[in-house]
């Protein structure tokens, strides 16, 4: 009995150093890696939709978004988003006026709630979309924020 | 190697609170010096890593359009207080910074 579970134990230690050694537990690539270069570099709102995969989206009213109605510093917008809508993945920020569209992208993962607030730089008067994946499916809300002051030069 | 994050995370009930400000320029590569007139290079975050227990909670991709000094904020269930907090950044030129913090 109790060899059995030394044997049984020096087995586990030797995998998991085996694992380790492969490379296998290293946590940071859990998740899809690479910047999403297509997707970033878009000029326009639906070609970065596009990039995402979120052509589709819905309107949802279980998106939380909140941002300034006016922002007197277009370099320095605060965004909260919050998905309500049940197992979200992934939150896209998108600014249809800016050089290019898509502002930042997160997934979530591990208990992380979908959950985020970003600082965004506006170049002008705009609307500002929300684009949330969940279940697969592509969900989205907007609101425009006017701007005083551009962002980008100014 | 740029200056280090400000991390703060902190227990809210059940769900962890956590708050990044990272020193970064985040230059878009739109903007003229003004002084020299010269087009200033493109250079910002691309990829930001937050870990919880050493679990990745949360992998954002990044523009330039996020502002200089970005501020990210993010709620994680499920973690605890003493738990560490690992948040990392890889920008367009490679440059990366790690800093870490233990949950209050």
């Amino acid at each position: 009995m109790d060899k059995l579970r030394r044997t049984l134990l020096k087995g586990a230690g030797g995998a998991l150093v085996a694992a380790l050694a492969a490379g296998v537990l290293i946590p940071t690539r859990v998740l899809a890696a690479e910047w999403n270069k297509s997707a970033f570099e878009a000029k326009d709102l639906a070609s970065a939709l596009k990039s995402l995969g979120a052509s589709a989206a819905a309107d949802s009213k279980d998106i939380l978004f909140r941002a300034p109605d006016i922002a007197e510093n277009g370099a320095v917008v605060p965004i909260d988003i919050v998905s309500n809508i049940p197992n979200t993945t992934s939150i896209a920020v998108l600014v249809e006026k800016n050089p290019n569209a898509l502002a930042a992208y997160f997934d979530f993962a591990n208990g992380a709630v979908p959950d985020v607030s970003v600082r965004l730089k506006l170049a002008q008067t705009s609307m500002v979309k929300a684009v949330v994946k969940a279940d697969g499916k592509f969900y989205t809300v907007q609101k425009e924020v006017k701007v005083t002051v551009g962002g980008c030069g100014g | 190697m740029a200056d280090p994050m400000k991390i703060r995370a902190q227990m809210k009930g059940e769900i962890a609170d956590i708050r990044v400000l990272m020193s970064h320029p985040m230059d878009t590569g739109q903007v003229k010096d003004a002084k020299t007139g010269q087009i200033i290079p493109a250079h910002f975050i691309q990829q930001v890593n937050v870990s919880v227990g050493g679990k990745v909670v949360v992998e954002g991709q990044i523009g330039a359009a996020v502002s200089r000094n970005p501020v990210f904020g993010f709620k994680v269930k499920g973690a605890k207080a003493g738990d560490k907090v690992v948040v990392s950044w890889t920008d367009n030129k490679g440059d990366k910074r790690s800093d870490e913090t233990v949950i209050a």
